[in-house]
């Protein structure tokens, strides 16, 4: 039986999704900077499940700054900003739990779909949520 | 000197190891005599953790004691949290949670079997196992938001419900495992070479896997029927009305070797699948949590004063969360983690006396240890062992430094 599975095996595609690229560009930052200048196609990623929880997002003005996300946050990622009564979340420390999400009592706070977040700075723009 | 009895260290880090945990082996030429296990490399004070955050943030945490374990820890945490504060949980909600709980051990045992076949050696079977893997994972995805840390139980229920139109893909993934299920059993149990390898491999007779008090599959595979699931029903388990499997199932009288442990995990599959779809078909309506607003969940909580056991039948055994809460603090007072692994490691020295050292690898990981789960404690004996802090250690060498500095020699 395994015999024949791998035999099969030839002939069918790989399970796994090429992303971003068919072969692995030498520099993947470069490789993106050449698709946005239209030099060269993306290979998409797999869709993410609807229910997916991604990076956060944060609708500044429906935010009432009740501070009921962070009590419930187990990973310490919001921020208080006491001025303003606003937050600020800190991705990189994110678990993606989304129990803030449920928290939240006037819905200012959504799991989005994006997933692509590695960063070689914790504190760049990309990585907080104000 | 044929009589001559070596020491094998091997560990805590080693490329045959998973995780990390140290044995010192006794061998006689390839024979091996005795063995001493050193575990508490992956010890990280989970528990104090959770004593300095609220129960939320507790359940997350618990999440995070292993990864393959990230329905299994927050299940039974919720069990021993309802318990102390006496929460009612919807029927729903407990079918949607034994749901989950089958669909981890059924990715669980296929992560194992597909571990126990790169040991021996065969990785195309590694391969294979893992590529059918891979359809319970998406399924998990699809149902829960994420592959691995799902965030699906909370007290009182569970977070997110499984809706008509998910049903029929879970049905579409029993069927697909109910087709792979022979082949499976097929490739691992009737082939000549892994039986040769796992036949009379690491055995633990019926009466050590008792006085040593082996649970889950590894006790299982002794022939003892022991299952949480069925000795003590909690959920719905008790309506499931789950059987323990044991070799016999599938019509051998059990050795409790490398062999049976396969058959034990590989047949438990077969059973889960059987549990997710009799739960499709009698979960009721309703509502999947008695809290749906936090802040009430979080005042209850608070107000929560006792104490409560929760277990449940993880992939690799039983797993005990004990809890202790205090009225007025949100913290538990006292959180204990008893993970399968811990009561499975001691079975470890009679399957490896009198085996081979080829037989190490697939002996260690036919427990299917858990180092993360287990690690809750780790002893030092100061007496005979000295350990040297870094903030020591530099100071003996910035010390030095002004030694020779002034012209003094060692110390």
């Amino acid at each position: 039986m395994i015999l024949k599975t791998l035999f099969s095996q030839l002939f069918t595609r790989p399970a796994t999704n090429r992303f971003p690229a068919k072969y692995m560009p030498k520099s993947v930052l470069g490789f993106l900077g050449k698709v946005q200048a239209g030099k060269a196609t993306l290979v998409p990623p797999v869709p993410v499940p609807p229910k997916f929880r991604g990076k956060i997002a944060y609708d500044r003005e429906k935010c009432i700054g009740c501070q009921l996300c962070i009590r419930v946050c187990p990973a310490k990622v919001i921020e208080f900003l006491p001025e303003e009564k606003k937050i600020r979340m800190h991705v990189a420390r994110c678990t993606f739990c989304a129990q803030c999400v449920d928290a939240c009592p006037v819905d200012a706070l959504a799991a989005s779909p994006d997933f692509l977040l590695s960063d070689t700075d914790r504190h760049s723009t990309a990585l907080i949520v104000e | 000197m044929p009589d001559q009895v070596y020491e094998i260290p091997i560990g805590p880090i080693h490329p045959a190891l998973k995780e990390p945990i140290r044995f010192t082996f006794k061998v006689e030429g390839e024979r091996i005599r005795g063995v001493d296990i050193r575990p508490g490399f992956a010890h990280r004070g989970i528990e104090y953790m959770g004593m300095k955050r609220n129960l939320i943030q507790v359940l997350y945490l618990s999440e995070r004691i292993c990864g393959i374990c990230s329905i299994s820890h927050p299940i039974t945490l919720t069990l021993a949290v309802e318990r102390a504060a006496g929460i009612e949980v919807p029927p729903r909600a407990q079918y949607l949670r034994v749901i989950f709980a089958e669909l981890e051990r059924v990715h669980s045992h296929l992560l194992w079997a597909g571990v126990a076949a790169h040991e021996l050696g065969f990785d195309t079977l590694l391969h294979l196992t893992w590529k059918v893997r891979e359809k319970v994972l998406d399924l998990l995805e699809e149902l829960s938001g994420n592959r691995i840390d799902y965030a699906i139980p909370i007290y009182g229920g569970v977070r997110r419900d499984i809706t008509p139109e998910q049903v029929p893909q879970v049905e579409a993934m029993i069927r697909y495992y109910r087709g792979l299920l022979d082949e499976l059993l097929d490739a691992f149990l009737r082939d000549p070479s892994v039986e040769a390898r796992t036949r009379g491999v690491g055995v633990l007779a019926p009466e050590e896997a008792d006085s040593l008090c082996a649970v889950g599959p590894t006790a299982r595979a002794s022939g003892l029927a022991k299952d949480v699931r069925q000795d003590r029903p909690y959920l719905v388990y008790g309506d499931l009305g789950v059987k323990a499997i044991t070799p016999r199932e599938w019509g051998l009288e059990p050795r409790g070797d490398v062999y049976d442990k396969a058959v034990v995990r590989l047949l438990e599959v077969g059973q889960s699948l059987d549990l997710i779809e009799r739960c499709l078909v009698e979960m009721p309506e309703g509502e999947i949590t008695s809290f749906p607003k936090i802040p009430a969940l979080l005042a209850y909580l608070k107000k929560a004063d006792g104490e409560g056991l929760g277990w449940h039948e993880a992939p690799r055994g039983e797993v005990i969360h004990y809890i202790r809460l205090e009225a007025g603090v949100e913290e538990p007072v006292v959180w204990k983690v008893k993970a399968p692994t811990y009561s499975n490691l001691m079975s470890w020295v009679p399957m490896f006396v009198d085996q081979e050292i080829a037989d190490i690898p697939i002996i260690a990981a036919s427990i299917d240890p858990c180092m993360c789960c287990m690690d809750r404690v780790h002893m030092v004996d100061a007496s005979s062992e000295a350990m040297v802090q870094k903030e020591e250690l530099l100071r003996l060498s910035r010390a030095k430094t002004e030694r020779i500095c002034r012209g003094g020699g060692p110390a």
